[in-house]
């Protein structure tokens, strides 16, 4: 009797829990961190160092973020997913932000629940070969094995292309980057395909780097950002302007320098950012100064892209579509004010 | 008011066990429906809530995704619903030569136990302590990242004969393609096949009667052989070999087992093997010595020993452990997605889910489906137990 009553009192407990969505702010603020899903290990992008500090392109969301909310941009929990899991763990409430090379499309816009924030970096997909093939176009992969990650929209610009110009392939499929990068090493495919900034970050990481080449065809428009959940705006504008500030900042030629003298003596619109005489913060639930935490601590756009992509990392990517709009890229924020 | 008293035979309502428990009864399935019901205008709730999309409609949808290995007509034209279908029956496949071939394996090994051979004895012991002790997941890892991704690529193959090649795109042997008249071919092998059945059971008639004994096995092989030959010879050889070859990058014709599926096949019935190898000793030692004895007495050879009394006697034990291996190596399989074999599991919750993010019906789905394929086997193994179990008479 007494194990019938608990049965029932459990199933009237959960049929009442009717789901109440509580502000993903407050619970972030209780917890006293953002739990940011990034990706298992991408050069320049998201990776852990021996130390187990994450650093990386998408990593710098993440901590801008945190430095809007708390102060301090250290205070983030990294998820490792695999492309599979990344969206369930951003609907299921597991992760705040899902800040993981993540291609903004149409589907996942409308269909999945989520709101993408921005744009962090434009990218497309391309092909990486082994020099010794002796192909120098991807029209000429007629029949060619190609390693890809499952899950992604990779995965079906591939499809695409390859039907468009009426040739074939055999797709072989894997969970993370890592392992698509040891199949193409072991020559379980001719051919590697992903975006261009992680064709060059996985190349790094073959045995002999420089016996393969990417190819010229770029194939798709690839736009990563961040991510977060529908349905809670407050959220989503916090996320949304925390990577326009970083771009904003660039613009406005503040970097973790300069930014406490753009503080004091900067320009008008220059002091409006870094929090001096305005009320953006508020307007969000935050602290007025939270541009300038982010842009203190995590740096301007161009500083986090130089250093973790750029020319001051490994990967040694050049600007091109992601310079500012007025430097013949087309990175643009709205303005902050 | 008085109140009568009158002499009950039986409790009240109420403290009637039969009326009790007719009460409880109702009450949990009350409670168990009112938890369901919960659970799923809950999950309605928050998926309308967060804007999230639901039900079937995304079946019917353009998949875009190609899949690497397909049993039926597959490219990235056709539906989610399809690669549904393609999943289910790389599932099925790997399944299916997973259980005959574990199955065989762990006879031999089970047997090889009580070889009177040291060698051979030590050797199925080493086998068993072995492969059963190491996690599945380890082992499939082990034959896709060790063994087969060590091959030579597909310029360096192993070949045998210039027909058959090994490479590290997988293994390529030649194929027959069937051409008019080859239908008479096939139908010459179910004719053998029925043939063989009507032996058997005519020969054991037989032997209940006379007491005479028929060639069975030699017969039937010759069945089995002769009859597609002289329907090969009337047909005219309707059949050609499509050769792999080497063209651009790849072999292309013949028939290729791509690597996932080996590595993954060669996993499951090692590590199953090992446990059916336990299972097939258990039930040989649980047959009394004294039966061994008896038909030695009688003057039965070893062999007959073993087909007549040792084996119908242990399956009574063996097959229930045989019943759970099979269900374990079918849910196992899902496996696959660590080395990217194209199983339902892969393909259906792994790609199509990512595509479409319909995780709860496609979760549903796929239970669904290792759930209709488990209790099917347990329905048959059942079956298949009852025949073998003891008749008392």
């Amino acid at each position: 009797m007494k194990r019938l009553t608990s049965v029932i009192a459990t199933g009237l407990a959960l049929g009442m829990a009717f789901g109440v969505q509580a502000a993903t702010l407050e619970d972030v603020q209780a917890r006293g961190s953002v739990s940011c899903g990034v990706s298992t290990g991408l050069a320049g992008f998201s990776q852990k160092d021996e130390n187990g500090q994450w650093s990386g392109l998408d990593v710098d969301v993440c901590r801008a973020v945190a430095a809007a909310v708390f102060g301090d941009a250290s205070k983030v929990q990294y998820k490792p997913l695999t492309a599979k899991e990344r969206f369930t763990a951003l609907q299921s409430g597991e992760i705040d932000i899902l800040s993981r090379n993540t291609t903004w499309t149409h589907t996942r816009d409308t269909s999945l629940g989520l709101n993408f924030a921005g744009v962090n970096y434009y990218d497309g997909q391309g092909f990486m070969v082994s020099k010794n093939l002796g192909v120098t176009s991807a029209l000429e992969l007629d029949g060619a094995a190609v390693c890809i990650q499952a899950g992604t929209t990779t995965e079906l610009n591939l499809a695409d292309y390859f039907r468009a110009n009426g040739i074939t392939y055999k797709a072989v499929t894997f969970d993370t980057s890592d392992q698509t990068r040891a199949g193409f090493d072991s020559g379980r495919c001719d051919v590697l395909t992903s975006d261009q900034s992680q064709l060059y970050a996985l190349r790094i990481g073959l045995q002999d780097p420089s016996g393969a080449m990417v190819l010229p065809e770029v194939i798709s428009k690839e736009p990563l950002g961040p991510v977060v959940r529908q349905g809670d705006d407050a959220w989503f504008n916090i996320v949304k302007w925390s990577l326009a500030a970083m771009v904003e900042a660039e613009f406005l030629g503040i970097d973790s320098a300069n930014a406490d003298k753009a503080k004091s003596e900067g320009k008008p619109e220059q002091k409006r950012l870094m929090g001096v005489d305005t009320d953006s913060g508020e307007k969000m639930g935050i602290s007025n100064d939270w541009a300038y935490n982010i842009v203190k601590q995590v740096g301007n756009y161009g500083e986090s892209f130089e250093r973790n992509v750029g020319s001051g990392s490994p990967l040694n990517i050049a600007r091109g579509l992601n310079a500012q709009w007025n430097k013949g890229g087309i990175m643009y924020s709205n303005p902050v004010r | 008011m008085t109140e009568q008293t009158p002499v009950k035979s039986s409790p009240s309502f109420f403290n009637n066990p039969r009326n009790r428990s007719i009460i409880y009864q109702i009450l949990l399935f009350v409670g168990l429906a009112y938890f369901f019901y919960g659970i799923v205008s809950n999950t309605m709730a928050n998926l309308e809530a967060r804007g999230i999309q639901s039900g079937y409609g995304f079946l019917s949808t353009t998949a875009g995704f190609d899949i690497l290995m397909s049993l039926i007509d597959y490219d990235a034209t056709h539906t989610y619903g399809k690669t549904f279908v393609v999943g289910l029956l790389n599932t099925l496949l790997v399944s299916a030569i997973g259980i005959v071939l574990s199955t065989l394996v762990g006879f031999i090994m089970g047997v090889a136990h009580f070889s009177h051979n040291l060698l051979i004895r030590k050797l199925a012991t080493a086998y068993v302590e072995t492969f059963r002790n190491i996690p599945l997941l380890l082992q499939v890892f082990f034959w896709y990242f060790a063994v087969l991704a060590a091959l030579p690529s597909a310029r360096q193959s192993l070949s045998i004969g210039e027909a058959i090649f090994l490479n590290v795109r997988g293994l390529y042997f030649p194929g027959l393609i069937g051409e008019p008249g080859s239908g008479l071919v096939y139908g010459a092998i179910a004719a053998a096949i029925a043939a063989i059945f009507f032996l058997k059971r005519w020969a054991k008639k037989r032997q209940d009667d006379t007491g005479q004994q028929f060639p069975v096995f030699l017969t039937s092989l010759g069945l089995l052989f002769g009859l597609p030959l002289l329907a090969l010879i009337v047909a005219g050889f309707p059949f050609v070999w499509d050769f792999p070859a080497l063209k651009g990058f790849n072999f292309r014709g013949g028939i290729t087992v791509i690597p996932e599926l080996m590595a993954l096949t060669i996993a499951l019935t090692v590590y199953t093997g090992a446990f059916i190898a336990e299972a097939v000793r258990a039930g040989i030692q649980a047959v009394p010595h004294g039966q061994t004895e008896a038909a030695r007495s009688l003057g039965l050879k070893e062999s007959k020993i073993m087909k007549l009394i040792i084996v119908p006697q242990a399956m009574r034990v063996i097959v229930p452990l045989l019943n759970s291996e099979y269900q374990s190596l079918v849910k196992n399989s899902t496996l696959a997605t660590a080395i990217g074999y194209p199983d339902l599991f892969t393909v259906f919750v792994g790609t199509t889910l990512n595509q479409t993010g319909q995780a709860i019906e496609i979760v549903f789905m796929t239970m669904a489906v290792y759930f209709v394929i488990n209790m099917t086997i347990s329905f048959l193994m059942n079956r298949f137990n009852e025949s073998v179990s003891l008749t008392e008479r």
